[in-house]
């Protein structure tokens, strides 16, 4: 074959042009759970902007944020409610407490769910996330 | 391979004074490739008069490859007169949804009330394939498609052979949400198929101030084909889908406008024809 560049899948560069769009925080993965993109909102709450975080594999995002459940148990990448959605491939939602890579303690509502091109042809996950307050 | 324009009109054929150099009819582009295989790209009207030729000739087996479903896309079909011949070995290719496959999408449109003849009716053998990301030959050609940007299903092809390339990208708005200018590659929808093309056929549908009051129309200004066609390094374009709306004299001026973008010789950009033909 021809010397083609690697082309993301329509369905990735769409969710990644809609996330792009939107203030609130959207985390983007490939269908090995490597991040391909998350946006400005999702850089601010994480405290690593993207250019420092793409390419991160699940095994390091799901570790370096310290993700823990409401009792402050660590929590594993199936836990995770993009973990989840990677691993299973279902749709999934839950609170997450994390730490910031700038050291601050945060608790995130998650909703997370795979994209499928077509019904046999999974090529990643997204998962949309916003902040609690002390109340939520 | 040798190509000629059949069609190359939007949305709705658009026969008339104002459209008689560049044609009327709608989208269709037939190929052939060296070892004269047959291969149709989109079934707009201008399918008609091509199936009357293929007929004539006692073409056996052809290719048709719909980059979608739109009306303006597949409306040649039900006039396609090798669709009627039972010894026509028929291949369609394009875009399945997530819901329905290719053939029962194309049967809404070619059946009652839309069409007097049920799809199933027609005597031809007609065969179905999915061509939402793919890869297959034809003879001696290796076909590629991808999903690009428009609305509903949509893929792009890009067909090789002899170390020369034909890339077909109509229909396609990759400035969707996006800077073309600054974008990486691998983020542009049709980027990999259009890349290094010999020639890239691409849709010219609007003007920068046009598109202004269509974005998600699907459809690429003159300003987004010429970064495409400067960023992919495609070698010649040939700006395809003119607005129904557009006479003449206007798609020459948006001709000139994508000359002036892309600072390239005039023979390196042109627009479609009816009954233009090349060799890629």
């Amino acid at each position: 074959m021809s010397d083609r560049p690697t082309q993301r899948n329509l369905v990735l560069i769409l969710a990644r042009n809609f996330a792009a769009q939107l203030a609130t925080s959207v985390f983007l993965v490939d269908d090995e759970g490597t991040v391909i993109y998350y946006n400005e909102a999702a850089g601010r709450a994480l405290g690593r902007r993207f250019i420092e975080g793409h390419g991160m594999p699940a095994s390091e995002w799901s570790t370096v944020f310290a993700p823990r459940d409401a009792d402050g148990e660590p929590m594993p990448l199936e836990q995770i409610p993009l973990g989840a959605a990677i691993t299973r491939r279902q749709p999934a939602h839950g609170v997450v407490q994390i730490r910031s890579a700038e050291g601050e303690d945060r608790r995130i509502e998650v909703a997370a769910f795979p994209l499928f091109a077509h019904s046999d042809d999974f090529v990643g996950a997204i998962a949309i996330f916003w902040e609690l307050g002390e109340e939520g | 391979m040798r190509v000629r324009i059949r069609g190359c009109r939007g949305s709705i054929a658009s026969p008339g004074p104002d459209t008689v150099r560049y044609g009327g009819n709608t989208s269709c582009v037939e190929v052939r490739l060296a070892d004269g295989e047959v291969v149709v790209l989109d079934a707009g009207t201008g399918l008609r008069q091509l199936g009357a030729e293929l007929v004539e000739e006692g073409a056996a087996r052809i290719n048709v490859l719909l980059t979608h479903l739109h009306v303006d896309h597949i409306e040649g079909l039900g006039m396609f007169a090798p669709i009627y011949r039972p010894d026509t070995e028929i291949h369609i290719w394009g875009p399945s949804s997530p819901l329905a496959s290719l053939a029962e999408r194309i049967a809404t449109y070619f059946s009652p009330p839309l069409f007097p003849v049920h799809l199933a009716e027609a005597p031809a053998r007609i065969e179905f394939h999915d061509a939402s990301e793919n890869e297959w030959s034809l003879g001696e050609a290796t076909v590629v498609s991808h999903a690009i940007i428009h609305p509903g299903p949509t893929v792009g092809y890009r067909i090789e052979e002899g170390g020369r390339t034909l890339t077909y990208l109509t229909d396609h708005e990759p400035a969707l949400g996006t800077s073309l200018e600054d974008e990486a590659p691998e983020w542009i929808s049709g980027f990999a198929l259009a890349h290094r093309a010999d020639v890239l056929i691409h849709d010219c549908q609007y003007t920068p101030e046009e598109y202004e009051h269509r974005i998600g129309f699907g459809h690429s200004s003159t300003e987004h084909v010429a970064i495409m066609a400067e960023r992919t390094e495609a070698r010649s374009l040939v700006l395809f889908h003119h607005d129904p709306m557009h006479s003449d004299a206007q798609l020459d001026a948006m001709r000139a406008d994508v000359l002036q973008r892309m600072d390239v010789d005039e023979e390196r950009c042109t627009l479609a024809a009816e009954g233009m033909t090349f060799e890629v």
